[in-house]
């Protein structure tokens, strides 16, 4: 895939209500060949970043392109998904609903075709839920919410992957998968992600973009320490993304030993 | 029983005959929308669109005798205090940042009043009841031919958007970035409810609508989980409701409106603790047998 830019933010200030801007000057290249990982503190400015790309909302001031158009003409191309908290879980309707909801623009008079359904079951495939299709979504787990909406935004067949908290609540088992299925994705389409967690941006991710109010840029590998409490006001715990997972177990492991006072030497 | 449907021929009796056509065929749009009542939590909106409908009653009486309109039957002044009064809860909802349950109770009060004031202004007898309360003697063919016309505008893009509405109830930010103008077709729903809310307005009355368009919605709601199957369930349990009570209401003789309300009311109380009684009962076997 050749390096494109895919979201050119430039200059944009947003604000509610004209209050305390909620995002200040930022100015923010963001390319199809990297993996990014938007993070902050809550009520940093994320989840506002996030519908700013998405055409949900309109900047300040500045402005902001998606695949060069505005988000509102670029939207068709984004496959969102957003935290399932914000959804009623009680609403009647079954995966195979949820999901089809992802090909709603293509039929007219809103009706599915046959190939939109043949499109939904391969992504629900793709994710590992196709066994759900039939059961209603608010028997699932949070995991499995978790990776329907995600299967429902790949429905889309988006150029850009958009996913809000896509690690939240996910069943320990399936996050190493994640970030596999993540590599994957991103042969086809550009992935834009958004967590509160810094310490679950694996190495998986090229690019951090940190936000509170202000938005800083890092390529993961320059992460350290510093430039994550610097934005976050206060000291956080920081993992090391530069080396492989196992290096970080075995990390762990040593200072486990180290701290219990054996060693298996 | 057996009297009951053999009254519905007798030509004397021919408001029962129409009640109960009202009754089967508003039964329609009552499940499609009070299933969207239920699951998308509107029941407030419809509670103060229905009170509404005495302002446009009122204002209807009121005109028709001080301007001489012969023509101005109280149902238009129904459809079109419903409409409006959903347009303006809609409107609010969407861009004014007030407290929507305020605005809610607020329209549903002055709805009332306003209502009130012109059937007080309204030289001799007007049988407000009939209006609160229904009254089937009342009902004629007119208003069952309006029924239908009401049933066929709600019901028929309905079915077509089916999956359009589905998605703006249930994710209307993603609706949104597929393309649907999500506020538009919540706009239409808002009216969709509005105009179901008019359909049987002479059985049931406007005050008491609000159980008949949430009750069988809400017992559907614990046999089924997809949206299709609990709107064909709660269509079925109105009708089952609508006939069952005039039916009562013919036979003991007592007004066919509060009787069609009370056998909603306990079907859906019964289903509520049998749900309730079995699942703990199923949590209390779990825990014996962990034991």
């Amino acid at each position: 895939m050749d390096c494109r830019e895919v979201v050119k933010i430039e200059n944009l200030n947003f604000s509610w209500d004209n209050n305390r801007l909620a995002l200040e000057n930022v100015s923010l290249g963001i390319h199809n060949c990297e993996v990014v990982c938007i993070v902050g503190p809550n009520g940093g400015g994320k989840t506002t970043l996030l519908n700013l790309m998405l055409g949900l909302i309109k900047p300040s001031s500045g402005s902001i392109k998606v695949f060069g158009e505005t988000p509102e003409k670029s939207r068709y191309r984004i496959g969102y998904m957003p935290q399932y908290l914000k959804l009623d879980l009680q609403f009647p309707l079954n995966v195979m609903d949820v999901v089809l909801m992802g090909r709603l623009h293509c039929g007219f008079w809103g009706r599915y075709s046959r190939n939109d359904r043949k499109i939904a079951e391969r992504v629900l495939d793709e994710m590992s839920v196709a066994d759900l299709a039939r059961r209603p979504f608010a028997e699932l787990s949070g995991g499995q919410r978790q990776r329907v909406l995600i299967a429902r935004a790949l429905a889309c067949e988006p150029e850009l992957l958009l996913l809000d908290e896509p690690t939240a609540n996910i069943d320990p088992g399936f996050q190493e998968h994640f970030y596999d299925k993540l590599r994957e994705l991103h042969k086809r389409m550009s992935i834009v992600m958004v967590s509160h967690d810094v310490g679950f941006v694996s190495s998986e991710i090229d690019t951090i973009v940190c936000v509170n109010r202000q938005v800083v840029v890092h390529k993961s590998t320059e992460i350290t320490a510093d430039t994550i409490s610097g934005i976050y006001g206060y000291n956080v715990k920081i993992i090391d993304h530069t080396q492989d997972l196992s290096a970080i177990h075995k990390n762990r492991h040593q200072q486990f030993h180290h701290h219990e006072g054996c060693s298996h030497d | 029983m057996i009297d009951f449907f053999t009254s519905l021929n007798s030509p004397a009796l021919s408001f029962l005959k129409y009640a109960f056509l009202i009754g089967i065929f508003g039964s329609i749009s009552f499940g499609i929308i009070g299933t969207y009542i239920v699951t998308r939590r509107i029941a407030s909106i419809a509670g103060a669109v229905s009170h509404c409908i005495l302002a446009g009653i009122g204002a209807a009486i009121f005109c028709r005798q001080q301007f001489n309109l012969t023509w101005l039957h109280p149902i238009y002044g129904s459809i079109a205090a419903a409409l409006l009064s959903a347009i303006i809860i809609g409107l609010v909802s969407m861009y004014a940042k007030q407290r929507e349950d305020t605005v809610i109770g607020a329209i549903w009060a002055i709805g009332m009043a306003v209502g009130l004031l012109f059937l007080a202004g309204t030289t001799g007898y007007v049988d407000v009841d009939a209006y609160l309360f229904g009254n089937i003697l009342l009902v004629s063919k007119n208003d069952f031919m309006m029924t239908l016309v009401l049933d066929i505008i709600i019901v028929v893009p309905l079915l077509f958007f089916f999956n359009n509405f589905m998605a703006v109830c249930f994710d209307d930010q993603f609706a949104e970035l597929r393309g649907i103008r999500t506020k538009l077709t919540y706009m239409i729903l808002l009216c969709m409810v509005a105009l179901t809310v008019v359909l049987m307005v002479s059985v049931i009355g406007i005050i008491l609508v609000l159980a008949l368009l949430t009750l069988p919605a809400a017992v559907a709601g614990h046999f089924t989980r997809r949206l299709w199957p609990m709107m064909l369930l709660s269509a079925l349990l109105c009708a089952f409701f609508t006939t069952g009570g005039l039916a009562l209401s013919y036979h003991v003789n007592l007004p066919s409106a509060p009787l069609i309300t009370v056998l909603a009311g306990i079907t859906y109380l019964s289903v509520l603790a049998i749900f309730n009684l079995s699942q703990i009962i199923k949590r209390k076997k779990r825990e014996s047998g962990k034991k």
